[in-house]
């Protein structure tokens, strides 16, 4: 693996101003961590010569960022108005129901977390589940346990 | 039409070709005549450029249709600054319901690429950066495998084509927050902040990234200047109606049958693209309610889909074409859930740096809740419209109007619902709404608890 320091550098060397790499910096860290653990911060300010508090201050802005670890799988259901007229509500139902959770939480084996997100932009093939950031589409609640069943298997 | 000519329609220009080959790969992309818009504007005088691009009429395809020509044209000159000029490409798409310049990034790279070069020749900058949403992920392998292989062909970089001019494109991802859409929004989050919108003035042409002179143009906008170049921006204008040149890809979502991104002619009436193009309403429902625009626009009842889909008719029909995204409700939708669902969105993404959005659309949320929950008074109804009445104008920039204006408008619109709520002292849908119980994000439980993994304190 490479190290982060570096990788963070050469990122930073295509921007006029190095502090605009802070926010693909901290998606390297989260890449490398799973989340962003305390260390994470600092690893990101020593690359940029900024603050660890500042750069949590930048993270705790943006939905991608994870301030709490997560499970392996993170599955996310958008219940923005297009998908949720398609039937949103009963997808996310599915997968609270095949994975034992509610949405928000993560399973106790640490394999799943299950969270709903704002408008993913596949509004005409709602509704939308993305896993681990790949987009499914037109997902139907009684495809729900099928996907579990692959995520579980894969 | 009484006067002979046809109505708008389905018109393919932007998306040319793109159903009958991969344009992501460059050679086919040339093939269709790819790059030869961008290898024509370099012998062209930057001027003649942004003349043609004011010639063609062409308004912005993100959301709020100012005249691309004419923002170009608020730049100074490079020989006018001491300071470089900046391209910031807006592909931060999130406005809901809109998932167009998506299929415009995974279909037709290129022509956003080819775009980026010939807007930042005709401004003079040297360097570009592509905003791109966090969560477009397919979207950013191929964009970046795309600008490789431009790169790989002297198309981006120094020298382009040996005629001395250098360029080069910074992908940048976002990281999920739907202010960033806006352009100071973006502008900061593009400099490593927090994504707040700055206030205005200094406008981003005058003070924009980096303090430097910047446009900023939606990715749609871009990815139409080589067709327009390609056949000449007075040709380009006679495509569409007055005022609304050009075709545009809309976004059809919701109770339709088909839904998708359509190309059509501006002027196509709303109601040919939901019947003739989308299959009309899903499972023989009625219509009830058309979102013409992105949620953040205001509501058309069923009986005005004749509107056509153009700035001056929305405008005229009281609400906006905005980011071309079409909604479509039938039947089985509460408007108050409605309106709920959408005010819980801009809760979720006001970015809390001007009081009246983020105090108003909290508000918002929890009037809309009590009504819902048949728990308002006559007196909490009008309240709701006051909330929104104090948002509308006040804002530092447009989030606070996109959350008052469709919540205003469902009000409006749908009144007798609203008051049924309240006179009834509850839904009148008795948990059969289609959007019964939606579990917004602002909603959800937020703590997670693992056990076998250490949190460091």
């Amino acid at each position: 693996m490479s190290n982060l320091y570096e990788e963070i550098q050469a990122v930073a060397d295509q921007y006029p101003v190095r502090r605009s790499a802070v926010i693909p910096a901290l998606r390297l860290a989260q890449e490398r961590h799973g989340w962003l653990p305390p260390e994470a911060f600092r690893e990101v300010a020593d690359a940029l010569a900024l603050t660890p508090a500042y750069c949590r201050s930048v993270a705790s802005f943006y939905d991608m960022f994870r301030l709490e670890p997560t499970g392996k799988c993170v599955v996310e259901i958008c219940t923005n108005i297009s998908c949720a007229l398609v039937g949103a509500q009963a997808v996310l139902e599915a997968f609270e129901s095949e994975l034992g959770i509610s949405a928000g939480e993560t399973t106790d084996d640490g394999e799943f977390s299950l969270r709903t997100v704002e408008c993913a932009g596949g509004c005409g093939w709602g509704t939308v589940a993305a896993i681990n950031g790949r987009y499914r589409e037109h997902v139907k609640a009684e495809n729900v346990s099928e996907i579990v069943s692959e995520l579980r298997n894969g | 039409m009484d006067n002979g000519e046809s109505t708008p329609g389905p018109r393919t220009l932007l998306l040319e070709g793109a159903g009958d080959a991969d344009l992501t790969k460059l050679g086919e992309y040339e093939r269709v005549g790819g790059y030869t818009a961008l290898r024509n504007a370099l012998t062209t005088p930057p001027e003649e450029l942004l003349e043609q691009a004011l010639a063609s009429g062409l308004r912005g395809r993100g959301g709020a249709g100012f005249p691309m020509g004419r923002k170009a044209s608020f730049l100074p000159k490079p020989d006018q600054t001491s300071k470089p000029i900046y391209l910031a490409v807006n592909a931060d798409e999130s406005e809901p319901g809109t998932f167009k310049d998506r299929e415009i990034m995974f279909s037709i790279p290129h022509a956003v690429i080819e775009g980026v070069l010939i807007a930042s020749f005709a401004i003079g900058a040297k360097a570009a950066f592509i905003y791109l949403r966090g969560e477009y992920l397919a979207e950013f392998e191929i964009l970046r495998d795309a600008l490789e292989e431009a790169q790989g062909r002297g198309l981006v970089g120094a020298n382009i084509l040996g005629t001395g001019f250098d360029l080069s494109i910074v992908l940048h991802r976002g990281a999920g927050a739907y202010i960033c859409g806006e352009e100071t929004g973006l502008l900061e989050s593009l400099e490593g902040k927090r994504g707040q919108p700055r206030s205005k003035p200094p406008f981003p042409a005058i003070e924009g990234l980096y303090g430097a002179p910047t446009l900023i143009n939606n990715v749609e906008t871009l990815a139409t200047l080589p067709s327009i170049l390609r056949m000449g921006g007075e040709e380009y204008a006679k495509i569409g109606v007055d005022n609304s040149a050009g075709t545009r890809l809309f976004s059809l979502s919701g109770n339709v049958v088909t839904g998708g991104n359509y190309e059509l002619e501006l002027g196509t009436p709303l109601r040919s693209l939901i019947y003739d193009v989308g299959g009309g309403i899903a499972e023989g429902r009625k219509l009830k309610a058309v979102i013409p625009g992105g949620s953040s626009v205001p509501v058309l009842s069923a009986d005005e889909i004749d509107t056509p889909l153009d700035f001056d008719s929305m405008a005229a029909a009281g609400s906006m074409l905005g980011s071309g995204a079409v909604i479509v409700i039938d039947e089985r939708c509460c408007m108050v859930q409605l309106g709920l669902r959408v005010a819980q969105f801009y809760q979720h993404e006001s970015c809390g740096k001007c009081t009246p959005c983020r105090e108003g659309t909290r508000w918002m949320v929890q009037l809309l809740r009590k009504i819902e929950d048949g728990d308002a008074s006559q007196g909490e109804l009008d309240l709701l419209l006051n909330v929104c009445d104090r948002i509308l104008g006040n804002c530092l920039c447009p989030l606070g109007d996109a959350a008052a204006m469709p919540i205003a408008s469902y009000v409006a619109k749908f009144r007798e619902e609203y008051q049924q709520h309240i006179e009834q002292g509850g839904c009148p849908y008795g948990g059969e709404s289609s959007l019964e119980g939606v579990l917004a994000p602002i909603d959800q439980h937020h703590h997670d608890v693992i056990t076998g993994i250490e949190v460091p304190a």
